[in-house]
C-alpha cells in the first residue's frame, strides 16, 4: 500500500483522550468504515477544538500527548481517522491496542518524547504547521510558518514492516 | 532467570518470531461480538478469505445490544448469527441464551489456565482471572485471529500487585481494583501485564476475582492475571472432570502456570487493604478514585448493577443484602442487568431478583445494554448514574451523563439514599 504520511496537522493539548471521544459508542452500530467520516472527535471537548472545525478537516496528522487513544479496543476509532485523511498520530504515548490497530491498519503512530512534543505544541504558535514524514528513515519534519524542527522517531521492525505490508492482515496472510 | 505465568504462557504458545521482541502466538480461544465482529467478516469476505482456522476454538455472542433495538443493530446481529451458522461455530448464543460475553465464556468452561485468549473487547483482560493470557484486541487482529489462529504481541513485561491485609465489611474486589488503579494511573500498566496475587486474591471467589482482572485495561494493561488455584479448580471442575483423575491432579497441572519465585517484574506494588474504604469515581477517569464519603453529597438519577465488571451472582448478592426492605429513594431509577441467563435463573430461585423488585428496579435481559450508552438506561445531559461498570469517560453512558464507578453494594446504598452513599452508612 502507497500511503502518503503527513500534511497539516491538528493539536489536541490534552493526556488520555479516549477512544470514547474519538467515536462515540452510539456510532459502533454501523458497518462500514466510511459510515463513521462525519463523528470523528465528535465527543471531545477541549477548548479552542470544534469536531465541525476547518481545522480538522483539513488536518492529515494529529499531534497530542500521552496515552492517547484509551479505553475500548474499537478500531472505529483508527478507522474514523483513515476515512478522514488522518493516517499519522504524533504523541507521547499510547494506549496498547489503539497503537495496535493504528500500525494494523497500515497507518503510523509515532511516538516522541514529552520535549519534542512540548515543542512541536509551541510551533503550532506560529500558525499552521505542515509535517512531512519520511518512513524510511524514520524521519519527520514539522514547518511552521518561520521554523522547521525536524525529529528522529522510534519504530520497533515489526510495526515498520505492518505499514509497509499495509497491514497485519497482508503480513499475516503472507507468512502464517 | 525464571519465568513469570504471562512468560510460561507465551513460551508455550510461541509460533513466530519475526522480528526480536515481536511474539506471534497460537491462539486457544478467539471470542466474538456483534459489535467489533461484523466488519472483520466483511473484511475477510471482500478478501475471498472467509473461512476460520478453528471452529472449535471461536465462541461468538450477540451482547453489547440485544435483542436487536433498531434495524443497525439487528443487521450486525444478522452478519454474526449467518457467520457462525456457515462456518459451524457451535458455541454461538443467540436471544434466550446470550450474555455478556466476559461473565457468559467464563460460566461456559470456556476458558482455561495457560490459554490465550484474545477478543475484539477491552475487557478480555477479564478472563485472566483463570491463569489465561487474555487481551483486548481491534478488528484487525481479530480478524487474522479468526482466519489464522495468531495474534502478535509484544514482550509481556509484567507489574506485580500483591494485595495483602484484611477487608473490613462491604468493602470488595471492585473497592481493591478502583484502588490499584489510583494507584498505577490510568496508563501505569500500558504494555504491562498486571498479575494480582497475595492472600486478598487467594480468598476471592472466581466472581471477585474476575472484577480484578476485568479493569485491568483501566490501567492500560494487556491483561490481569490471577494464578490458577482449588477456587479455579472448583469453578472448573464441571467442565474438566474428564480429563484430571481427580481435583488434586487439575491443582497439580494448573500449577505448572505459576510464576518462578525468580521471575522478574517491572514493577511491584505491595497493597494492605486492611484499611480500605468503599471506593467511588468521579470525573472522567477510572483513576479518579475517592473514598465513597467524599462524595456523599453527589446526586444519583440512575443506579446501574450488572456489566462484564459487576453483573455476577455474588454482586447480585452484595446488592440485594443492602436492598432488602429497603426502597430506592424517590425519584431515583434501578436497572439491574444479571449478566447472564444462568445468573438470572439463580438470582431468580433464590429469591434476589423478588428483593430488587421490591426495591423498586427494573430487571433487564442479560446486555452490555447501558454501560456504554447503547440501550437499556441511556443517560440525559446533566444526569449521573451510581454504576458498577468499569468506564466513567465524559457520554460514557449517554452524552452530558456522569458515571460514578463503584461496588454493587454501593451501587445499592447510593440508590436507596439518592446521593452517593458509602453502604456502612445506611
Amino acid at each position: 500500500m502507497n500511503r502518503t504520511f503527513g500534511g497539516p496537522a491538528i493539536f489536541l493539548d490534552r493526556s488520555d483522550i479516549n477512544t470514547d471521544e474519538i467515536i462515540p459508542a452510539r456510532y459502533l452500530t454501523e458497518v462500514t468504515k466510511e459510515a463513521l467520516q462525519p463523528y470523528l472527535l465528535e465527543d471531545l471537548t477541549l477548548e479552542g477544538f470544534d469536531p465541525r472545525g476547518e481545522a480538522l478537516k483539513q488536518a492529515a496528522v494529529i499531534v497530542t500527548r500521552k496515552n492517547f487513544g484509551c479505553g475500548s479496543s474499537r478500531e472505529h476509532a483508527p478507522w474514523a481517522l483513515e476515512v478522514n485523511g488522518i493516517y499519522t498520530v504524533i504523541a507521547e504515548g499510547y494506549a496498547r491496542i489503539f497503537r495496535q490497530n493504528m500500525f494494523n491498519c497500515g497507518m503510523l503512530a509515532i511516538e516522541l518524547p514529552a520535549a519534542d512534543i512540548d515543542r512541536l505544541f509551541a510551533l503550532q504558535q506560529q500558525g499552521v504547521v505542515t509535517v512531512a514524514v519520511d518512513l524510511d528513515r524514520q524521519r519527520l519534519v514539522a514547518a511552521g510558518s518561520r521554523q522547521e524542527l525536524s525529529f528522529d522517531f522510534p519504530l520497533s521492525p515489526f510495526d515498520k514492516a505492518l505499514v509497509k505490508a499495509g497491514g497485519w492482515v497482508e503480513f499475516a496472510d503472507a507468512r502464517y | 532467570m525464571g519465568q513469570t505465568i504471562a512468560e510460561k504462557i507465551f513460551a508455550a504458545h510461541l509460533r513466530d518470531e519475526p522480528f526480536e521482541g515481536t511474539y506471534v502466538l497460537d491462539l486457544d480461544r478467539v471470542l466474538c461480538h456483534e459489535i467489533t465482529t461484523p466488519v472483520a467478516i466483511a473484511d475477510l469476505q471482500w478478501r475471498e478469505k472467509d473461512r476460520v482456522f478453528d471452529p472449535t476454538k471461536i465462541k461468538a455472542v450477540i451482547d453489547h445490544v440485544t435483542p436487536a433495538k433498531d434495524s443497525k443493530t439487528a443487521v450486525q446481529g444478522k452478519i454474526l448469527r449467518d457467520w457462525a451458522g456457515r462456518h459451524g461455530i457451535a458455541d454461538f448464543f443467540d436471544v434466550g441464551q446470550n450474555g455478556v460475553c466476559h461473565v457468559l465464556f467464563p460460566e461456559k468452561g470456556f476458558i482455561r489456565p495457560g490459554f490465550t485468549v484474545i477478543m475484539g473487547d477491552s475487557h478480555t483482560c477479564t478472563h485472566g482471572a483463570f491463569g489465561a493470557f487474555a487481551a483486548g484486541v481491534g478488528t484487525t487482529d481479530l480478524e487474522v485471529g479468526i482466519l489464522k489462529g495468531v495474534c502478535a504481541f509484544r514482550k509481556p513485561v509484567s507489574i506485580l500487585v500483591n494485595i495483602t491485609g484484611q477487608l473490613q465489611e462491604q468493602v470488595v474486589s471492585k473497592d481493591v481494583i478502583l484502588y490499584v488503579i489510583k494507584q498505577l494511573g490510568v496508563n501505569g500498566a500500558t504494555d504491562r501485564v498486571i498479575e494480582f496475587r497475595g492472600p486478598v486474591v487467594d480468598a476471592m471467589s472466581m466472581d471477585a476475582r474476575m472484577t480484578l482482572t476485568n479493569m485491568a485495561i483501566e490501567a492500560g494493561g494487556t491483561s490481569g492475571i490471577c494464578w490458577p488455584d482449588a477456587v479455579t479448580v472448583d469453578y472448573l471442575w464441571p467442565f474438566i472432570s474428564a480429563d484430571y483423575p481427580s481435583k488434586e491432579a487439575a491443582l497439580a497441572d494448573f500449577s505448572k502456570w505459576h510464576s518462578d519465585p525468580d521471575a522478574e517484574y517491572d514493577r511491584v506494588l505491595n497493597i494492605d487493604v486492611s484499611d480500605l474504604q468503599p471506593q467511588v469515581t468521579f470525573d472522567y477517569k477510572p483513576d479518579c478514585v475517592t473514598n465513597a464519603r467524599d462524595l456523599r453529597d453527589a446526586p444519583v438519577d440512575q443506579v446501574y448493577i450488572g456489566t462484564c465488571t459487576n453483573g455476577r451472582l455474588e454482586d447480585l448478592q452484595q446488592a440485594a443484602e443492602v436492598l432488602k426492605g429497603r426502597k430506592l429513594a424517590p425519584g431515583v431509577r434501578g436497572i439491574l442487568s444479571p449478566a447472564s441467563p444462568k445468573i438470572f435463573r439463580e438470582a431468580m430461585e433464590l429469591g434476589i431478583l423478588g428483593i430488587f423488585m421490591d426495591a423498586g428496579f427494573c430487571i433487564t435481559n442479560p446486555t452490555c445494554g447501558a454501560c456504554l450508552g447503547m440501550s437499556n438506561g441511556v443517560l440525559a445531559p446533566g444526569e449521573a448514574c451510581a454504576a458498577t461498570s468499569n468506564r466513567n469517560f465524559q457520554g460514557r453512558m449517554g452524552q452530558g451523563g456522569m458515571v460514578y464507578l463503584m461496588s454493587p453494594a454501593t451501587a445499592a446504598a447510593s440508590g436507596v439514599k439518592g446521593v452517593v452513599t458509602d453502604p456502612r452508612d445506611l
